[in-house]
């Protein structure tokens, strides 16, 4: 690499100004899936860290060793092999949790975001970059699915990470949960929203 | 005619974007023009038609419970389940990978502008979506695989492809607010379309 990276950036950027939900438009079936209740969209998010900041790291050591044509199965087989490591941990720590989630962490074989970065960022750059880089968009992924489990649970169920949030007296007087936010095609809506503040504030984004 | 009706209820009613919201990624990006939806649609069922029959071997004389029995009485308990995941993304990337060599070599103007999303073709939930599935249903003969993979293949193409349609006519005929435009107003696009498609559920053929 002739060029420097700037690593505040490469970590900084998927935040907001890069950020691979919205404004890469990756890893969206996920994100549909998990955000209906908050606590399971945290432990997606922190999986997604793992394995993203991991497999970065791993395909970058390899970067040079890989024959172009069949790079797509390296890539995934290293990543279906980092899933089944996280599935198994959860398994033994977190039973509760990996109960909950057990098809979604097997869904994150087929998350976008992993093989997004991994064909544009680790198979061009050096281990310690690829890493930050993965770390930065498994972040910017996991603010967006928690802002979105956020108002979905809020709404849908009234309760947040489990905890009653919308007094009793509110379903006295009448107030009733909102039974659409449990579907998926809400998820969607909260997300257009999402990208609609995003853009209004980052204007260079707007097409 | 079982096979007909379910090819004809994984297209409308099993809906792979509008019921189970699977393969979304590439659906979103690459739907901006007509043709080249057209084009990764096509794609999209291509694959969903080859790997789901694979896929579907696989499950039922290598991987299933007692799928090994054809070797003898004494491998009649082998059960090889928990490999299928990496069995059915092996095959699929390896498929991909091979259609991606053909695209590149006969269609270089498709290479082009299906960019980056040929190679996520692998990665397209819908078509690992497609072989999960067929392994949790059960499907009882090969060609049942293969109708269902055409059906979800064809829903696929038609979701893509109407919401490319009606994205080419936003650009010319509305006024939609600034930072909404683009990928914004396609997000809610999709979500009204899915809650119109919700009213197939349930129908049966």
């Amino acid at each position: 690499m002739a060029e420097k990276i700037n690593y505040k950036s490469v970590i900084l950027n998927p935040f907001s100004k890069n950020n691979p939900v919205i404004v890469q438009v990756l890893g969206i079936c996920s994100a549909l899936a998990v955000t209906a209740k908050l606590e399971p969209a945290i432990v997606m998010g922190v999986s997604v860290i793992s394995v993203l900041a991991f497999s970065n790291v791993i395909i970058s050591l390899l970067r040079n060793t890989i024959p172009t044509n069949i790079r797509i199965i390296v890539q995934l087989v290293v990543v279906a092999g980092l899933v089944v490591i996280v599935d198994q941990l959860l398994k033994a720590y977190a039973y509760d949790v990996s109960k909950q989630l057990s098809v979604f962490i097997g869904l994150i074989i087929t998350n976008c975001i992993l093989m997004g970065r991994l064909e544009a960022f680790a198979m061009a750059n050096k281990p310690w970059p690829s890493f930050l880089d993965g770390i930065g968009n498994g972040i910017g992924y996991t603010i967006i699915l928690v802002i979105v489990a956020f108002f979905r649970e809020l709404l849908g169920s009234g309760t947040l990470l489990g905890y009653q949030v919308i007094p009793q007296s509110f379903y006295d007087a009448g107030y009733v949960n909102n039974g659409l936010m449990i579907l998926p095609p809400m998820a969607l809506i909260v997300v257009g929203c999402i990208i609609w503040v995003h853009r209004s504030i980052n204007k260079d984004l707007q097409e | 005619m079982e096979n007909f009706n379910l090819f004809i209820r994984s297209i409308f009613v099993d809906n792979m974007i509008f019921a189970y919201f699977l393969g979304m990624c590439s659906f979103l990006a690459v739907s901006k023009n007509v043709k080249t939806a057209l084009g990764l649609g096509v794609a999209v069922t291509f694959m969903l038609v080859i790997s789901l029959p694979i896929n579907y071997l696989l499950n039922t004389y290598i991987l299933s419970a007692g799928a090994l029995s054809w070797l003898g009485p004494e491998y009649a308990d082998v059960d090889l389940s928990f490999l299928s995941l990496i069995m059915f993304i092996a095959v699929i990337a390896s498929m991909t990978q091979l259609v991606e060599m053909a695209v590149e070599k006969y269609s270089p103007s498709l290479y082009a502008s299906l960019g980056i999303f040929l190679p996520l073709i692998a990665v397209n939930c819908a078509i690992l979506g497609g072989s999960l599935f067929m392994q949790q249903r059960g499907f009882d003969s090969v060609w049942t695989a293969v109708c269902a993979g055409g059906g979800w293949g064809l829903g696929w193409l038609l979701a893509i492809v109407a919401i490319a349609a009606i994205r080419e006519r936003l650009e010319t005929y509305s006024n939609i607010p600034r930072p909404l435009r683009g990928i914004g107003i396609t997000f809610i696009l999709t979500a009204l379309m899915g809650i119109a498609f919700m009213s197939f559920l349930g129908i049966k053929i």
